[in-house]
């Protein structure tokens, strides 16, 4: 399959729901091993901090949530942008699916984070940097959220909200930006593209495993809630009612094996 | 007629409108007079308090103001159906959007900026940098009235937008209030303000690139909502 016939048809959401049974799957699974084994990893078996002793190991769950809650952002702009441009379906779709779980895992950020902060800056919440830049981020999410909600009409709804999802990140970096300009008291980014992070692998391997398990399990999330998407908004075409049909037939056919392998009972004289 | 003339002509047009309705437009200036009024009532008047937050006072009720203002921005129009009309023009529609949000930025940003040093004034801030908050807000206040109308062109068709339109709009303001605000703190401490002059200009230019077409977009979506 080329690129473009690939493109082509990640536009049908029929395709879409016919291929993304068993990835929903793989990726849950993925996401859980992973999950699993980073935590169990990274909360009893990676060395304390020199300087915060054991407190440090929640950043095994807040840095992965931070992580995902912002690329979801960003995922969401690219999508906005694509339905703007092509009228994508499926576009919308992961749009109105990533706003709930975009909004939780940044939620989850700012909790996890503050619970960190408390023994370590000796505050639950401190207008610091990145926590304010968090703060806006949750705040965008509501924008997007409120904005679905409040407009009747799908399709429309979907537009809009592209609009304000590209709008939204191409302020993102600016937010950044002019928050990071204010002193920092936030310790840097543990993880950067260009150079090796300044913790010992044995701190921050499990932490790239959480990362990925998070990605996993936004991932897993994500094709769930399209399937999901997808039924209810196409219930009218044929071949979901043909899926329905079928599923009840499937349904219907166990059943009636199980009445055959559990041999003549009461009923079975009718 | 050509762009520039469109432009012209939709300028002309606003300008007109509003004169003709003075009163609407002088609504965000008294409300902006009337919260400082509130906020020195409620900080108290000591001239060493009040004066030391004086610079995120005035950009922020600058914020609230603009946000006022934006909700009647585009709702005339599409409720009498000139925005209809502008778009079966077959004219790219952000040219008389754009003379739109330069219309509304004379009558809010402009005018507040104008204005800056009598709520300087009253928040007893500093005369020396009275100077920096107006050039602040100069630059600055085009920002907000572009980014604005992106929510205002959002909530256009939506009965009861006023809350949505301040969800949507308030965490774009955040750069513009940072770097507002902190210039004027800077220039209170004594040092040099042109790097944060020269950030709130580059914001503006951005959003004049970005925000026409995003507003135009949204418009066209609002309109196949009614």
């Amino acid at each position: 399959m080329t690129l473009k016939e690939l493109w082509h048809r990640l536009g049908s959401p029929r395709w879409f729901y016919r291929i993304s049974g068993p990835l929903a799957w793989v990726l849950g699974i993925l996401a859980l091993v992973l999950l699993v084994s980073g935590s169990v990893w990274g909360l009893a078996f990676a060395p304390p901090d020199y300087q915060q002793g054991n407190s440090f190991r929640i950043i095994y769950i807040h840095v992965p949530t931070a992580i995902v809650a912002q690329s979801a952002y960003m995922l969401m702009g690219v999508a906005g942008a694509i339905l703007l441009v092509w009228r994508m379906k499926m576009a919308d779709m992961v749009l109105a699916a990533t706003v709930p779980f975009g909004m939780t895992m940044t939620a989850l950020a700012l909790f996890t984070g503050a619970v960190w902060g408390k023994p370590t800056w000796g505050a639950w919440w401190v207008w610091d940097a990145r926590t304010t830049s968090m703060l806006v981020l949750l705040f965008l999410y509501f924008g997007l959220y409120a904005l679905r909600q409040a407009i009747p009409r799908q399709e429309t709804a979907g537009r809009a909200c592209a609009v304000l999802a590209v709008v939204g990140v191409i302020n993102i970096p600016i937010i950044k930006y002019s928050v990071d300009w204010w002193l920092t008291l936030h310790q840097g980014a543990t993880f950067r593209l260009t150079e090796a992070p300044a913790m010992p692998p044995e701190m921050w391997i499990p932490l790239a495993v959480n990362v990925l398990g998070l990605y996993c399990f936004f991932g897993a999330n994500l094709v769930g809630r399209l399937r999901a998407e997808i039924v209810r908004r196409e219930a009218r075409t044929a071949w979901v009612r043909a899926l329905a049909a079928g599923e009840l037939q499937t349904a219907r056919e166990v059943s009636e094996d199980e009445v055959l392998r559990m041999g003549p009972g009461p009923g079975a004289g009718r | 007629m050509s762009g520039a003339g469109l432009f012209v002509a939709q300028f002309r047009r606003e300008w007109i409108a509003s004169l003709r309705s003075l009163q609407e437009a002088f609504n965000p200036l008294v409300f902006l007079f009337l919260a400082v009024t509130l906020f020195a009532l409620g900080v108290g008047v000591q001239p060493e308090v009040l004066g030391g937050i004086a610079p995120g006072v005035i950009w922020v009720l600058v914020l609230l103001a603009n946000l006022l203002a934006l909700d009647g921005m585009f709702r005339r129009d599409f409720d009498d159906g000139t925005l209809e009309q502008l778009v079966l023009l077959g004219r790219p529609l952000f040219l008389p959007v754009l003379a739109k949000m330069a219309a509304q930025w004379c009558l809010t940003g402009l005018a507040m900026t104008v204005l800056a040093p009598l709520a300087a004034l009253l928040l007893y801030l500093p005369a020396g940098v009275v100077d920096t908050a107006m050039l602040t807000l100069l630059a600055g206040s085009p920002a907000l009235t572009l980014f604005g109308a992106v929510g205002a062109a959002l909530t256009v068709a939506l009965r009861r937008g006023g809350v949505l339109l301040a969800l949507l709009v308030l965490p774009l303001y955040v750069p513009t209030l940072i770097f507002g605000a902190g210039a004027i703190d800077l220039a209170m401490a004594g040092s040099d303000v042109s790097a944060q002059i020269y950030l709130l200009t580059a914001i503006s230019m951005l959003a004049v690139t970005v925000a026409p077409f995003a507003a135009q977009a949204a418009l066209r979506i609002g309109l196949e909502q009614a």
